[in-house]
């Protein structure tokens, strides 16, 4: 029971750290980043190499990886999303699809279809045991990994300049230019955010669950972007709620009830939720203009 | 008098409608200029365009010897110009303070400290509540926060537009208090107003739009006694 509440709030904070991407830019950027899942991967893959074909140890390594992605992030934004500021969401949407399909693709190319096994980067940590609880040291290093996230964002939105002025520009576009806010720039660096987020949600998801593949990211970026609905899309500690609670769900179901049901039971959740809280769990009312 | 502003054949286009058919006017330093006119008159349109949200088609806007053509939007408020936008959009959630902190986006912690105090001299209100949500201000409240937070940037042109609208009348009288204020403290004003019979009544100069055209213009005492805009905007 404990064991399962245990990697329950690790796979969950997992996916609270990937929603967070989701969140943020979905939020400034009104736009829904289907490839956020796909930078997962890429930061998985870029962690793999440079433990395995640089040596380098956990910590340069996920560095390096949140460097790639955070560059990555910006490319994918500069060259794929900014020339469509303009363009009605579906276009955008089916470009996000298609910046997806050429992550995984290129990654296919790079790295080919054979799944990496990928090295635990926080194996050198100690496991807790607690007479017969063991906590594996993944699931602490992850826990306490998105709640240090969750707080430095939660300062950086609160009392930073930069902060604010995203806030700003997720509530209107128009009124931040007028304060003189660069709306191009502020976009850029939500994708930054996010995706340099992505690279260490890919370390710590590869780090439990240790195969990888050019589809790595789809699925829990799915499930992430469930679990930002599920919170309420735009909200930050939705995120992490909704983040937390899918993954508590999820094992539970797997548990409990049926490992091939788990995922149809997720879904189920979230649906009832929207039925009941369209906005989601912590999701802002659309307040009306006077 | 300087010419601050200089607007020359402004023409603005949505699409294939135009809005704005080629309008000339000009507001000096130390002004009051009121720009009155019925509703889709494209007084809006005028400011959106002048403060960079728009694109004009074609023509000229000057400030200070500048032109502004091509500048980007959150680059014109370093020039010295604030709008005030219609509809206030004031950001809702966050918290009076925060607001006032985004005004002073361009400035510098002590500039915006110190133009702080200035704001809050004029708006005691906002003092108040600085720590309030600002979604859940009156409606009052909110354009005197969306006013303060033009002034945040100290232009030395600001731009209201409509900011009346929606107030009661005894909220009215004091915004207009308020905005001869700022003048009278150095800011040059551009008013957008659908109340002619006030925003007539503190102007300097004023001009009349028609369906995108200025069909009139002269001081606000001439066109308050003016028959085709007594008949047209101030009810007989
Ligand atoms: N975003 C827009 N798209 C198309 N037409 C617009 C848009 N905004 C305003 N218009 C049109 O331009 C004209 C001027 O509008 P506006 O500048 O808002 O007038 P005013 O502020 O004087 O009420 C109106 O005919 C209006 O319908
Ligand atoms: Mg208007």
């Amino acid at each position: 029971m404990l064991t399962y509440l245990i990697n329950g709030l690790s796979l969950g904070s997992v996916y609270a750290i990937i929603a967070l991407g989701y969140t943020m830019v979905y939020g400034i950027a009104k736009m829904l980043n289907f490839a956020h899942g796909d930078v997962i991967m890429v930061g998985g893959y870029v962690a793999f190499c440079s433990t395995s074909y640089l040596g380098l140890g956990p910590i340069p390594s996920t560095l390096f990886a949140v460097v790639v992605c955070t560059v990555l992030g910006i490319v994918v934004e500069r060259l794929a999303y900014k020339p469509l500021r303009n363009a009605t969401s579906l276009a955008v949407l089916i470009t996000a699809i298609g910046v997806s399909y050429f992550l995984q693709n290129a990654a296919l190319l790079i790295w080919s279809s054979n799944p990496k096994s990928f090295p635990n980067l926080v194996g050198s940590i100690p496991n807790i045991v607690i007479g017969e609880l063991v906590i594996p040291s993944t699931a602490i290093v992850t826990v306490i990994a998105n709640l240090l996230i969750m707080l430095t964002l939660t300062m950086f939105t609160g009392r930073t300049k930069m902060g604010k002025a995203m806030r700003a520009v997720s509530e209107d576009k128009g009124a931040a230019q007028l304060m003189g806010i660069n709306v191009n720039r502020t976009i850029s660096v939500t994708f930054a955010i996010g995706s340099g987020l992505a690279a260490i949600a890919g370390v710590l998801l590869c780090s439990a669950y240790p195969t990888l593949m050019p589809t790595t990211g789809s699925m829990p970026g799915i499930k992430a972007f469930t679990a930002a609905v599920f919170g309420g899309i735009g909200s930050i500690p939705g995120a992490m709620l909704g983040g937390i609670l899918l993954g508590v769900i999820e094992i539970f179901a797997k548990a409990y009830i049926s490992t091939q049901l788990s995922d149809a039971i997720v879904f189920a959740v979230l649906i009832v939720v929207l039925l009941v809280k369209p906005t989601g769990l912590l999701g802002k009312k659309v307040s009306e203009k006077v | 008098m300087a010419t601050m502003l200089k607007v020359n054949d402004l023409k603005v286009h949505y699409g294939s409608i135009q809005a704005i058919k080629g309008i000339s006017f000009e507001v000096n330093e130390g002004e009051i200029v009121t720009m009155i006119g019925a509703n889709g008159a494209g007084k809006s349109t005028t400011m959106n365009t002048v403060a960079g949200l728009l694109k004009p088609t074609e023509g000229s806007i000057e400030f200070l010897g500048k032109s502004l053509i091509g500048i980007a939007p959150h680059k014109v408020v370093n020039e010295g110009l604030s709008l005030c936008p219609e509809g206030r959009r004031i950001f809702q959630h966050l918290t009076v303070l925060e607001n006032l902190e985004m005004g002073a986006y361009t400035r510098t912690k002590e500039e915006a400290d110190e133009t702080l105090q200035k704001v809050y001299n004029l708006f005691p209100r906002l003092k108040e509540r600085y720590k309030q949500i600002a979604g859940t201000l009156s409606g009052g409240e909110q354009q005197m926060l969306a006013m303060g937070r033009a002034l945040m940037s100290r232009p030395r042109l600001m731009m209201l537009d409509e900011p009346s609208m929606g107030l009661a009348p005894i909220l009215v009288d004091q915004i207009f208090d308020i905005i001869v204020n700022m003048n009278k403290a150095g800011t040059t004003i551009l008013l957008v107003e659908q109340n002619a019979q006030m925003a007539l009544s503190v102007a300097d100069r004023a001009y009349v739009l028609e369906t995108g055209n200025i069909v009139n213009s002269g001081s606000g005492k001439d066109l308050l006694s003016d028959d085709s805009v007594r008949r047209a905007y101030l009810g007989g």
